[in-house]
């Protein structure tokens, strides 16, 4: 389904609608607040945006390095080409330590790979540690938000939720009551998993260290808990130097929530004694999205959220409208490179307000780039006959004056004297809930031509 | 210093009108066909100010539609029309901030010639026109009535026309400092500064739910801010919001800005 009809289903409550805008404006304004301490913001989002393009253009060197430096550092590195390379590897790493259960903090690429349906295929427990995470992982949903997951339930239907499956008391959606169980039930699962997963927000080609940020501190209790620590990045996440955290860490936990920064930034180098640390370095589209000269800036991405929160479109019709791993703005230029076909309805899903560009963090032009995709798109997917003709029609009389000023006349003339059912007949989308412009007896070339006569 | 300051600014402007700048009026397809107010208040406004102004009566529309739809390739005949209108002009100058955009950022499409280029680096809208160029701020207008600024995007966020939200610049708009130099008129603030009304062109058509929805949230908006005027740079927003203001019967109208700067009630 495109993402309008989607749009039109969440659209039919309300009140729901206007809940979730305020609550994702909300952080929007945190945001702001939080960028407006920071001196020099603009500066610092230039910086930021510099150093990714020169990551990106220098990639290849700078995945050697880090592999090398990694490697120096007792970590093990795997390749993956694509997203079932990297549930394969995945998983042989599980199967050589005969892992049954495992824990994984947020990472959304292992989402993008869809790696937990893959495990629990291979009867291995994957237990997503991140809070909103396993809201939605116990819904048996996809994240609606990158940063926020379970942003579009309300606590009331958590409540539901963990009575269910964690056996909870009713509570009204008391949230102290629900994280307090969240976090027993969570803290036997950290207990006894094997192994743990994490993503990657930054990897360091200069070291061969990684960071991952977490605001609950589940990353860090799976990994020093489990034998095993597995960490999951796309190969974009580099960044050159480890001083350069001084420009990321800044701009992503204000960008995200507002907070100054996350509550942990864990740096990880190397494997405890008598541990084993692995990182699987993922493609999976992104050397083929590199090579598109128009879409490159959009692998800067840090996975803030904050084009999400700004977007009057996603505040609008929730995560779940996108149908794919990545939604809201980002998500609309990066998932039709993945397939075209499926996402070809998400670059029209915005007005091209260009608020997500101005609020990027790493300043990628998405609403530039959607512009782009939509220039693609009608070329390559069919597109409605209805749409086509109209616009195809268009481009031919508004290219000639004399054939404009004819289909402005009649056009006049249909919307003053055609009668009220006609006009606002079902074919006629702006007529559903809006009245149509009143005409008035003449155009303005009518009324310049009469004033020149009477000069 | 400061009377140093406005003589200068009344020499440059005297100046100006004293080499005869040769400026084009570019009236917007849907404001010739429905809003043909618009059109006459742009001109007489700028008519007031000193302005000497030709309306070349072979133009069409800048493209726009078809380039948002995806359809660029298909508007180029257009753009080409637009160019030939226009290229005499030392300026020209629109009352739509989109449709001006449009033809600043997306008349790459053709083959860069110097008309092409000087068409797109003079292509002014009316309130950055006056404000810049010309350089005055107090029109001798008067509208004792409480208004909201509706920012619309592509001059805010495409023409720069003020400072956005999302940006730690320096507060400054353009049309703020033209309105609030009217007799009269009572800027009101709004919550959400420069929310997006939802318009879109044919978004408005194709992602219906929500294009309405943001467009009831922002006369909401205005509502709860006190306001009986929303007026904007870009009348395709206004009319899009007028749609639901009608529909729904609401208490307050539309004026697109160059209507306030010119009337002197």
């Amino acid at each position: 389904m495109a993402h309008a009809d989607e749009a039109a289903i969440f659209n039919k409550d309300e009140a729901k609608v206007d809940w979730h805008d305020k609550a994702l404006w909300f952080v929007r304004q945190k945001r702001d607040k939080s960028a407006h301490n920071v001196q020099g913001w603009e500066e610092l989002r230039n910086l930021a945006s510099a150093l990714k393009a020169n990551v990106l253009s220098n990639l290849d060197t700078y995945l050697l390095q880090f592999e090398e430096n990694a490697k120096k550092n007792g970590v093990t590195v795997h390749w993956a080409a694509n997203a079932e390379e990297h549930n394969k590897i995945v998983h042989s790493i599980l199967v050589k330590h005969g892992v049954k259960r495992m824990v994984k903090s947020k990472s959304m690429l292992t989402e993008e790979c869809h790696l937990n349906p893959y495990l629990e295929a291979n009867n291995i427990e994957v237990i997503d540690t991140d809070l909103g995470e396993r809201i939605v992982q116990l819904a048996k949903e996809p994240p609606s938000h990158i940063v926020l997951p379970a942003i579009h339930k309300k606590k009331e239907e958590v409540d539901v939720l963990f009575q269910e499956h964690l056996g909870t008391k009713p509570c009204d959606g008391d949230p102290q009551y629900l994280t307090g169980e969240a976090r027993k039930h969570l803290r036997d699962k950290f207990l006894k998993a094997e192994a743990a997963i994490t993503g990657v927000n930054f990897a360091i080609a200069d070291t061969g260290g990684f960071v991952v940020c977490t605001n609950e501190g589940n990353a860090d209790m799976g990994v020093h808990l489990a034998k095993v620590h597995i960490a999951c990045m796309g190969m974009e996440k580099l960044i050159p130097q480890e001083k350069h955290l001084g420009v990321f860490l800044r701009l992503l936990g204000r960008s995200a929530t507002g907070q100054p920064i996350t509550t942990y930034s864990s740096h990880f180098n190397k494997p405890a004694p008598g541990k084993e640390m692995h990182i699987v370095i993922v493609d999976n589209g992104r050397t083929e999205q590199l090579s598109r000269e128009d879409f490159r800036a959009s692998l800067h991405c840090i996975r803030c959220g904050a084009c999400m929160n700004t977007c009057p479109i996603y505040r609008r019709s929730g995560g779940h409208s996108y149908k794919s791993t990545i939604p809201g703005p980002i998500g609309s230029i990066l998932s039709p490179g993945l397939d075209l076909k499926k996402h070809s309805s998400l670059p029209f899903a915005s007005t091209l307000c260009g608020s997500c560009s101005d609020v990027c963090p790493v300043k990628i032009n998405i609403h530039e780039q959607l512009y782009k995709w939509r220039q693609i798109i009608v070329k390559e997917v069919p597109q409605p006959g209805v749409k086509k003709n109209i616009l195809k029609i268009a481009g031919r009389v508004l290219a000639n004056s004399a054939m404009y000023h004819v289909a402005g006349k009649s056009a006049r003339f249909m919307l003053k004297y055609a009668p009220r059912f006609v006009i606002y007949s079902k074919l006629n989308a702006w007529g559903k809930a809006r009245d149509l412009p009143e005409v008035k007896n003449g155009n303005f070339d009518d009324w310049y031509k009469n004033r020149k006569k009477n000069e | 210093m400061l009377k140093f300051v406005t003589d200068l600014k009344n020499f440059k402007s005297d100046f100006l009108i004293y080499i005869k700048m040769k400026v084009g009026l570019f009236i917007p397809c849907y404001i010739n066909q429905l809003y043909p107010q618009v059109g006459i208040a742009t001109l007489e406004l700028l008519e007031k100010l000193g302005v000497e102004v030709i309306y070349p009566t072979g133009q069409t529309c800048c493209g726009q539609p078809l380039g948002n739809s995806g359809y660029e390739d298909d508007s180029k005949g257009i753009c080409q029309l637009f160019v030939e209108n226009f290229k005499e002009f030392d300026y020209i100058v629109g009352p739509s901030g989109s449709c001006v955009y449009h033809v600043k950022k997306h008349f790459d499409i053709l083959e860069q010639t110097e008309d092409v280029k000087r068409v797109r680096k003079n292509t002014y809208e009316l309130c950055q026109f006056i404000h810049d160029v010309l350089g005055k701020t107090d029109l001798g207008a008067s509208f004792p009535h409480k208004v909201g600024l509706h920012k619309s995007c592509h001059g805010l966020r495409g023409l720069r026309l003020g400072s956005c939200s999302e940006r730690m610049d320096p507060h400054y708009s353009t049309e703020e400092d033209l309105l609030k130099n009217v007799k009269g008129l009572q800027l009101q603030t709004l919550n959400r500064v420069d929310e997006c009304c939802g318009f879109g062109g044919t978004f408005s058509v194709f992602e219906e739910a929500i294009s309405t929805k943001m467009g009831k949230d922002r006369i909401q908006d205005h509502i709860d801010s006190d306001v009986e005027v929303i007026t904007g740079a870009d009348h395709s927003c206004l009319m899009h919001m007028e749609g639901l203001i009608n529909r729904n019967k609401q208490p307050l109208k539309v004026m697109h800005i160059a209507e306030i700067l010119n009337s002197s009630i």
